[in-house]
């Protein structure tokens, strides 16, 4: 297992740019994942990990080692595609002993490891099956199986949970986990569902339009998100936004939106007058006819244990997150009372977080612009 | 499911079955009456193959398939009598005509050709095929649509158009008569066919495969050998039969190409008819065996072939 050392990483396909100047390192043993929209550049990026593309600059370090020029074979990685790529001529044990095949190593050894490895995955009763009749979840086993049993520097995988259904997929997010947590392999995951990211990840890499919006701890990114990009990306439903004015100065606790005073975590940075926005997640706001920030109920969403509250205020809907139990109508005024300490504040020219209280315990959670 | 069928609007109803299956039968079988009546006269003795009205029951002889591979002279009664006993079946059927088996007849060795020049183009057509349809489906090919338009154009005439052409350019040389010329000829006329057919295929194998090959330690030919070949051999037995039917049952340019040494089974066994009479069994014997082979191939292969010819119908 090794380390990945990512340095102003570049791609462009002639004219189009893929990815712009990515930094990030994936630590040893850190699973690792790269969110973002289709077309961020976050499948390119993890293709120049593996050898699949070549950088058009910057360079990629693998355990210490410079690969970013070798060839896919020589960079002993493993990647799990969203295809899943098993060989349809080949039965369960061939396509899991096949990295192995490659490498010389004598059949018996081949033997060993291949059933070593479907023990650890469960799926040692499907070795001598042939993959085109095995369902879902068990395919993409043997695509991890395929990955471990080679026990490479680090695991490529490509939103390698996408073809399953809804039912598998909350299954190999659990075995995924479970299965890291296990070998501690340094893995590299690219995915656009935000969910799958929160629930495996160590680190996220939030990605759009081939920048690196935001690299961080799932916590981080989703109380300290670092643009609006990544304030909307994450979170369901997104976090709200209402517009304010004016400059902000080093020390404000206190911000003017619509007419209502709303206290705001400690501001740590001068911000020139310019068109501002107040992020607030939905569960960070609770009725209060006592608040002068107001607004008309436009609908709900009824979810069980919450609901989903729509309103309509002066600067557009905003939407709440709230007891299931209140009963509301709509039409109906209410008060909007928000929780301070967890809102964010943005430059709405840049998207850029402004520093706050709330950053005092982060360190890495700064967006990284090229 | 029963319930899906019964109603289905798309099934076609059993009455439309049962017409088509009556205008396949009929079809069928006018394609197959000359054959089996080529198979049949290949077992007649030359008078009943001319007999009229036709013999449809007759006694079966292999005296078609003795004059097919032997020449024969004719000689008097009275020294075939001073010959020892006859050797074999077909060295007493030709006594009873007065003739004695004078040695073997050129058809084995024109049938050997049409083994090598037919095998041995089908084969190179294929491997170049495959290996330029691979290079087109996965590689960035300058001008790379330009190319294969041009290898399709090779084809908007028919190759017999530049026969002369190339019986002088052969002729320069050295290749008239060669089975050399010959399998160069098939290939380019077929490579073409090849490209074009074995993309589609390729096309269809996603490259995930060859990636995932490439990353667990194969180099790209490893990765072609192991992955993409063994998904490719539909296409490739598709493919194949398509080139050797034509190389198989190629007339013209053989004709007009070969003589002697190289010379193909199709312009020979037109020439048997002249040796010594109208030897329809001869002939027929001669046409029943040429079918073998391309039989043989097309059975073995006619679940690939089915599967070829339908490809990309229907997307997975």
């Amino acid at each position: 297992m090794a380390e990945i050392r990512v340095q102003h990483l570049r791609k462009a396909f002639g004219d189009f740019v893929a990815v712009q100047d990515s930094n990030f390192v994936v630590e040893d043993g850190e699973f690792f994942v790269m969110l973002g929209p289709s077309g961020c550049g976050k499948t390119t990026t993890l293709r120049m990990i593996a050898g699949l593309e070549l950088p058009t600059g910057g360079e990629i370090l693998l355990g210490g080692e410079d690969v970013t020029m070798l060839r896919a074979r020589e960079r002993d990685i493993a990647f799990v595609f969203q295809l899943f790529a098993l060989y349809p001529h080949m039965n369960v044990r061939k396509n899991i002993g096949f990295p192995l095949l490659a490498q010389g190593m004598p059949s018996a050894e081949i033997r060993t490891r291949v059933e070593e490895t479907a023990k650890l995955l469960r799926i040692d009763h499907l070795l001598n099956k042939s993959v085109s009749g095995l369902a879902g979840g068990d395919r993409q086993r043997v695509a991890l199986g395929r990955a471990i049993v080679r026990r490479p520097k680090c695991f490529l995988m490509d939103e390698p949970l996408g073809t399953l259904d809804t039912e598998f997929r909350d299954l190999m997010v659990h075995e995924l986990r479970e299965l890291h947590n296990r070998i501690h392999a340094t893995t590299v995951y690219v995915t656009h569902d935000q969910m799958e990211a929160m629930s495996m990840a160590d680190k996220i890499a939030v990605m759009n339009h081939g920048v690196i919006e935001q690299f961080g701890s799932p916590r981080e990114i989703y109380d300290r998100p670092a643009t609006m990009f990544v304030a909307d990306f994450i979170g369901s439903p997104p976090m709200n936004f209402l517009g304010f004015g004016g400059g902000l100065a080093k020390g404000a606790k206190e911000i003017v939106v619509q007419g209502a005073k709303v206290a705001v975590p400690e501001v740590r940075e001068d911000i020139a007058p310019a068109d501002m926005a107040l992020g607030i997640r939905p569960e960070h706001i609770r009725f209060d006819d006592a608040s002068k920030l107001r607004g008309a109920i436009y609908g709900t969403e009824y979810l069980g244990t919450t609901q989903i509250v729509a309103v309509e205020t002066a600067d557009g809907i905003i939407k709440a997150r709230v007891p299931a139990e209140i009963r509301l109508n709509a039409g109906d005024h209410v008060g909007l009372a928000l929780n301070s300490a967890r809102l964010s504040l943005f430059d709405k020219g840049s998207g850029r977080a402004v520093r706050t209280a709330v950053h005092d315990t982060a360190s890495q959670g700064r967006a990284q612009h090229g | 499911m029963s319930l899906t069928t019964a109603h289905s609007v798309v099934a076609p109803s059993a009455n439309s079955k049962r017409i088509a299956g009556a205008i396949i039968i009929a079809y069928a079988l006018i394609s197959i009456v000359p054959l089996l009546w080529i198979f049949a006269t290949s077992f007649k003795t030359p008078p009943d193959s001319i007999a009229y009205p036709p013999k449809i029951v007759f006694q079966p002889s292999i005296e078609g398939y003795c004059n097919l591979f032997t020449t024969r002279t004719r000689q008097t009664p009275e020294y075939i009598n001073s010959l020892g006993p006859a050797t074999g079946f077909c060295d007493e059927t030709v006594r009873k005509r007065n003739m004695v088996i004078a040695g073997p007849s050129n058809f084995l060795p024109r049938f050997v050709n049409s083994l090598i020049i037919a095998f041995g183009s089908t084969f190179c057509a294929v491997f170049l095929g495959t290996l330029s349809a691979y290079g087109f489906s996965r590689f960035k090919v300058p001008l790379a649509d330009d190319l294969l338009f041009f290898i399709l154009s090779t084809r908007f005439m028919p190759p017999i158009a530049v026969a002369i052409p190339i019986y002088l350019m052969y002729r320069e040389l050295g290749l008239s008569d060669t089975a050399l010329g010959m399998i160069l000829l098939y290939t380019a006329v077929n490579v073409s066919l090849a490209v074009w057919l074995l993309k589609g295929f390729i096309d269809e194998i996603p490259r995930e495969y060859e990636e995932a090959a490439m990353i667990d330690g194969y180099t790209r030919l490893q990765a072609f050998w192991r992955t993409v070949l063994p998904q490719a051999t539909t296409g490739i037995a598709a493919t194949a039969i398509f080139c050797l039917i034509f190389a198989w049952n190629e007339y013209a340019f053989a004709a007009l190409l070969t003589s002697g040494t190289a010379q193909t089974a199709p312009p020979f066994i037109p020439t048997i008819i002249g040796e010594g009479g109208q030897d329809w069994p001869a002939v027929a014997a001669g046409t029943t065996i040429f079918l073998v082979p391309i039989l043989v191939f097309t059975i073995l292969l006619r679940k690939q072939l089915l599967r070829g010819i339908t490809f990309g119908a229907v997307r997975k």
